[in-house]
């Protein structure tokens, strides 16, 4: 039991990675990108291209993929959701939407059904483990993630209140208006904080293809992983997103000893019994709930 | 040359016209006050010069430059700051974070978070502070405050007295006296009469959407403005 | 602006003839199987299926501004409850509406907690609810996990009368599901739905009733979206959960409201006979049709959001089936205004904001 409680906590440190790009989208462009677990598995098929026809290993190779998921992030916002933006909020629904389709259908016409995984190219480290007091073994791998979440949300977290650009994608955030009559330059703001989103995207999308396998339809079901995560977590702050990880990770460990079925129920069960609490109890809608990066401050 | 001139413009909500050829000038170091009923396009014509509203037609022509097309930011970055209506702070941030926001158009200048602390010293304690829980009076020292740190060649300000108390007025507009005798150039709505008079030295009242009346605030009488206020000028006696 | 008095109307003369091309169209179509091929029954069966589906999306985000990437679960139950229903031993043919009418009581306690949520929060929370109902009807035994089951209780009837049977049933109940779209829209409830549509927070603070109005939406779109879930099964026999819960209904239901005119009535059945087409001559072409498919919508939402027939409608004024009221002013006022407004501009006052 405890040993699948400390697995439970480590796996929520891989949905913290993929929620947190998915909730400072929404928290600064207060847009919800439906192209985002489809972003995490185009990483993944890139990492994979690079070590199985390059030979370049999937850790070597983030040093190429993750410039350029900055520079797909900042054409994102500056092509397609700026301009949606514009159209009012159900817009950028639609087009990310429609950016998912596409991705998932051209990366299975580029690579075809076939599921795939990094494990390969990562030698020893996928199945690697270190034995815990209480004969609890870890897997390296998942201990490796876990931290890269913490340092990612640490990071992200001094970056937004210590640095001017951090502070001005916070003030872009609350007011975009004001911001730009202050002297922020809105527009810019809002692409470079995708660029940073989507790099976080494609450091998850990595540990996606270590840690499991992924195919081109993957996108949704990471996806909604995100989703839940950010929402269950979202109190306000970077670090709730982990807590929201970690709850839906347990859920779904509950879930699988309960029924052979049960992993992925026990998450959107607990997700959706979260939202019921929350909307019930404060009143606030999802807005209050999915936290916004200005309160991070705290 | 005159620090700003706007010429002819006119800004349109909609179909409407808020701003309906408005022509006016300030010289460096001058002081206009603009006053007006609501509705008259006070507002307006301050967020226009400031870039927050697009002109339709004419032009706003700051430091010898075309503004045309110029997005907000970038008038910050060539001098020209807006205290906005209402204050605009960034509430879920400190004090010190929203004057640290003012300098990221990286002017080079005297203003700093201690200097702007000095001059309104009601905003010392709160320095950490989020912005959302100041008093009224502690907001607009830290919106005016915030202005200050882009170190502009001009600043607007949009009713600073709203909502204060007349001590808390007296405070803002004593800090005003400092600004003004250092030589900032000023332009500022204010709908009391007897202080927008007391602190300018050109006047203009707008009419909707137009200038009524334009001069020297030692020269004009308060019964001029007041009769430009309503529109009395150009009724010519009763309003109907 | 003195003496004008600006004259209301319900349509215009091209809508009074389109409302007789509408009933035309409806009896030639009834008359059409004993002229068609078994194959072209089936195609205009699947036609029908899509003119419901875009409708009812349409519907629900055109009208009521809640954009759902979920509707796929109320395919999937309408055809599950079906399955179930004839399982128990109800006639094949009337499980099919029975089924319908349980997804639609069932939206309605969903919809009590999704509506609280806004946007793209409603839209995701909707594809949960798909993917965690999708799971719970593959632990049905009846269904076994993913290897699905038939509506076997369907073959006792001869292959064409079979065929036949469905191809009106669809028919009917495309009809009369856009029958009481248009009624709703065309009533009280209507002006509320545009109300909504135009501007929410607006619309409340003059005491529409806007929860109410959504939820109403989201019931009837769930119902309608239910019923073609459950004719689908009809025409395709086997039922597996991976086909019947795939988000791919909802992306085809988002393109054909998105090209055709998302917010009009017309736009729906437009975008759904393009997506028909298309299907016809693309869909052999697989993984590239759907790329294509996600790229038109990406498309249309970036440089036409307002659809194919909502460009037209707002270019010419155009309107057939008119849901609303127009004011229009008599020639003598219109050039007091012309003076002010331009040609595109007075078009736009023939808009619907009543």
């Amino acid at each position: 039991m405890m040993n699948q409680i400390v697995q439970g906590i480590l796996l929520g440190g891989y949905y913290a990675l993929i929620a947190c790009g998915l909730s400072f989208m929404f928290s600064v462009m207060r847009i919800i990108n439906l192209a985002h677990g489809s972003l995490a598995v185009l990483s993944a098929f890139a990492l994979w291209l690079l070590a199985s026809r390059f030979h370049i290993p999937p850790f070597l190779g983030l040093a190429i993929v993750l410039p350029l998921m900055a520079v797909i992030g900042w054409a994102l916002q500056r092509f397609l959701l700026e301009r949606s933006a514009r159209g009012g909020a159900l817009l950028p629904i639609l087009t990310t939407f429609g950016l998912a389709i596409v991705i998932d259908n051209v990366l299975f016409e580029q690579f075809g059904a076939d599921t795939r995984s990094l494990a390969p190219f990562i030698g020893s480290l996928s199945y690697d483990s270190w034995e815990w007091p209480g004969s609890i073994y870890v897997g390296k791998l998942a201990v490796i993630i876990f931290v890269t979440a913490v340092v990612l949300l640490g990071g992200l977290q001094l970056f937004l209140t210590r640095t001017g650009l951090g502070r001005s994608i916070r003030a872009t955030s609350e007011d975009p208006d004001t911001a730009g009559l202050v002297g922020v330059d809105a527009r810019r703001a809002n692409a470079i904080a995708a660029a940073i989103a989507m790099v976080t995207v494609g450091l998850a999308g990595a540990f996606l293809g270590m840690r499991a396998t992924f195919d081109p339809y993957a996108g949704a079901t990471q996806l909604l992983f995100a989703f839940e995560a950010a929402v269950i977590g979202g109190a306000g702050s970077l670090w709730g997103t982990l807590i929201g990880g970690i709850v839906l990770a347990l859920a779904q460990t509950l879930g699988a000893t309960v029924h052979p079925q049960g992993f992925l129920i026990g998450g959107h069960v607990a997700f959706l019994i979260v939202l019921f609490i929350r909307l019930y109890t404060s009143g606030l809608g999802l807005r209050g709930l999915l936290g916004l990066a200005s309160g991070k401050a705290s | 040359m005159s620090l700003l001139s706007v010429e002819d413009l006119v800004v349109r909500h909609g179909l409407l016209q808020a701003v309906r050829g408005v022509t006016l000038s300030v010289e460096r170091g001058e002081t206009l006050a603009l006053v007006g009923a609501n509705g008259a396009g006070k507002t307006t014509l301050l967020r226009a010069i400031a870039g927050a509203h697009q002109a339709a037609s004419g032009r706003v022509v700051f430091d010898g430059a075309d503004l045309s097309g110029v997005p907000s930011h970038e008038r910050v970055r060539k001098g020209v700051a807006l205290v906005p209506e209402g204050r605009r702070l960034f509430v879920q941030m400190t004090v010190e974070e929203n004057l640290l926001l003012g300098r990221t158009a990286g002017r080079p200048g005297d203003w700093s978070v201690e200097r702007v602390l000095e001059t309104f010293p009601n905003l010392k304690p709160r320095r950490r502070a989020k912005a959302g829980h100041l008093s009224g009076g502690e907001q607009q020292a830290t919106a005016i405050g915030r202005a200050l740190m882009s170190n502009p060649d001009l600043l607007l300000l949009d009713e600073v007295s709203l909502g204060l108390s007349p001590l808390v007025v007296d405070r803002v507009y004593a800090s005003l006296h400092g600004l003004i005798s250092s030589g900032t150039t000023i332009i500022l709505v204010e709908q009391d009469l007897n202080r927008a008079l007391s602190v300018s030295n050109k006047v203009i009242c707008m009419l909707e959407g137009r200038v009524a009346l334009a001069g020297d605030s030692r020269n004009v009488s308060r019964d001029e403005v007041t009769k430009a206020y309503f529109g009395l000028h150009r009724a010519g006696g009763v309003p109907a | 602006m003195s003496a004008v008095s600006p004259v209301i109307e319900r349509g215009t003369s091209a809508s009074r003839i389109a409302g007789i091309g509408v009933v035309a169209i409806i009896a030639m179509l009834a008359i059409a199987p004993q002229f068609l091929s078994a194959g072209s029954v089936d195609r205009m069966t699947a036609l029908f299926i899509y003119v419901i589906l875009a409708a009812m999306w349409n519907a629900l985000a055109g009208f009521g501004g809640l954009v759902s990437v979920g509707q796929q679960v109320f395919f999937g139950l309408g055809a599950y409850f079906a399955i179930r229903l004839a399982n128990a031993g109800l006639n094949p043919f009337v499980s099919l509406f029975v089924s319908a009418i349980i997804v639609g009581a069932v939206s309605w306690p969903i919809s009590l907690f999704m509506l609280r949520l806004k946007n793209g929060e409603f839209a995701i929370g909707m594809w949960v609810i798909a993917a965690l109902t999708h799971l719970l009807v593959n632990l049905d035994r009846l269904i076994q996990g993913e290897t699905g089951t038939s509506l076997i209780s369907l073959n006792v009837y001869d292959a064409s009368m079979r065929r036949v049977t469905i191809y009106w049933l669809a028919l009917a109940s495309m009809t009369a599901l856009l029958a009481v779209l248009f009624g709703l829209l065309r009533g009280s409830t209507g002006a509320a739905i545009r109300a909504i549509r135009d501007n929410e927070d607006a619309a409340a603070s003059v005491g529409v009733r806007v929860t109410g109005t959504k939820r109403l939406l989201f019931v009837l779109a769930a119902f309608g979206i239910g019923v073609a879930g459950a004719l689908w099964l009809a025409t395709a026999i086997t039922f597996q959960p991976k086909t019947y819960f795939s988000v791919q209904w909802t992306a085809y239901m988002i393109f054909m409201v998105l090209v055709g005119g998302i917010g009009t009535f017309e736009g729906a059945i437009i975008g759904a006979l393009i997506f028909f087409l298309i299907e016809t001559w693309f869909g052999g072409a697989g993984v590239w049709y759907l790329i294509g498919l996600g790229a038109t919508a990406l498309v249309f939402s970036l440089l036409l959001p307002r659809g194919l027939w909502g460009t037209l409608e707002e270019r010419f004024g155009w309107r057939l089936l008119s849901v609303g009221y127009r004011v229009r002013l008599p020639a003598v006022g219109a050039a007091d205004l012309a003076a002010d407004t331009t040609a595109s501009a007075q078009t736009t006052t023939h808009r619907e904001k009543a």
